[in-house]
């Protein structure tokens, strides 16, 4: 909860450095968040049509949570795919889900949050609505401490155990997590093609209504909280979080250069103890940190071999 | 200790990671992905 107080303490008084390529005011992360959104939602035809594409890329998992019933989606949500793998009528370990999203995590960690993520974009920029962000007392930092553990309950009970266990009257076992929570799906799959889609807007019930209800929750919390949905809710952070330490993709601190200003952890979006645990599972990998260190002393960057990953480890 | 285990954690995971979606392509099971992607999944709308 920290964080919140501290990115408004650093959001007046804008700092450029080398490390933070801009264009015309645009950040890096922000062109790529951007570039990623387009990307991943790139069958603009559907938006149009109000219908979904069916093209061969929907046989690939994307790294980030992006609803596959979404009118320009190229490709597959990997909690969707993950959830219908689990609870499918075959049964068996989802070899090529795991197997994706464990390649994204350990070459990118969290990087993926951090800059491919479209439902991220939506959040950050509503964070950026100039209005009073809460302060973080003792209280509220602990129960923001608590309260991103839910992520990893979600990930387990409403994306493995309860679509691989849980059957409905119906013998059914729907994707909870899709089903009952994902704002990202309401966001793009659901009003995106019911806006083009007269058919299935007769269709919408009471569960479109409670999924409108999350998303409002979810979004209108984002202006006051930054990125409410990573921090507590996502299990596909949650996964790639677990991943952190040991990615490819490394954020690393030498404390020798560092000066104890902490500016690192007051400008953390995700409220990381930077000096204290760069590379936490909490890190999105955004880079805000390294651009406002006034030492130079935050490096990131992939580790190419085992030597480089050893002498890493021991600096 | 625990450190200089990283880098070696780090290649098996990545090397678990290769093989599983090889397993996975051999079982074709992107094809099970792909067949669902590629209908309006009515739950993940709020419909369904």
């Amino acid at each position: 909860m920290s964080g919140m107080h501290r990115n408004r303490i650093n959001r007046s008084k804008p700092k450029r450095y080398p490390d933070s390529p801009r264009l015309k005011g645009m950040s890096f992360q922000r062109m790529v968040q951007l570039v990623s959104a387009v990307l991943v939602n790139g069958y603009l035809v559907g938006f149009q049509k109000g219908k979904i594409y069916t093209g061969g890329t929907k046989a690939v998992c994307v790294p980030v949570l992006n609803c596959y019933s979404c009118p320009g989606a190229l490709g597959a949500c990997p909690i969707g795919a993950l959830q219908t793998a689990v609870g499918g009528i075959r049964g068996h370990f989802p070899f090529y889900v795991m197997g994706s999203l464990m390649l994204f995590g350990i070459i990118l960690g969290r990087v993926a949050c951090g800059f491919l993520c479209p439902f991220g974009l939506v959040q950050d920029l509503l964070y950026k609505i100039p209005v009073p962000k809460p302060e973080a007392g003792p209280k509220l930092k602990k129960a923001d401490r608590t309260a991103r553990y839910l992520k990893y309950v979600i990930l387990a009970a409403a994306v493995i155990l309860l679509p691989a266990f849980a059957v409905t009257k119906s013998g059914v076992r729907p994707p909870y997590f899709c089903k009952y929570i994902c704002p990202a799906g309401t966001l793009g799959g659901g009003l995106t093609l019911m806006a083009g889609n007269p058919a299935l807007r007769e269709l919408a019930g009471p569960l479109f209504l409670w999924k409108i209800l999350v998303l409002i929750a979810v979004l209108a919390a984002a202006i006051f909280i930054s990125r409410p949905f990573c921090r507590y809710l996502c299990p596909l952070g949650a996964f790639y979080g677990l991943f952190n330490r040991f990615s490819f993709f490394q954020m690393s601190l030498n404390k020798d250069r560092c000066v104890g200003c902490k500016k690192c952890e007051h400008v953390c979006p995700m409220a990381v103890e930077v000096t204290e645990n760069i590379n936490s599972p909490e890190c999105i990998r955004c880079g805000k940190c390294k651009a406002v260190c006034p030492a130079g002393a935050i490096s990131s960057g992939l580790v190419q071999s085992p030597k480089q990953s050893r002498e890493d480890m021991a600096k | 200790m625990r450190n200089k285990r990283i880098p070696a954690v780090r290649f098996v995971v990545l090397a678990a990671a290769v093989l599983s979606i090889a397993a996975g392509l051999f079982r074709q099971e992107h094809l099970e992905v792909m067949q669902k992607a590629v209908k309006i999944c009515l739950e993940c709308i709020g419909i369904g």
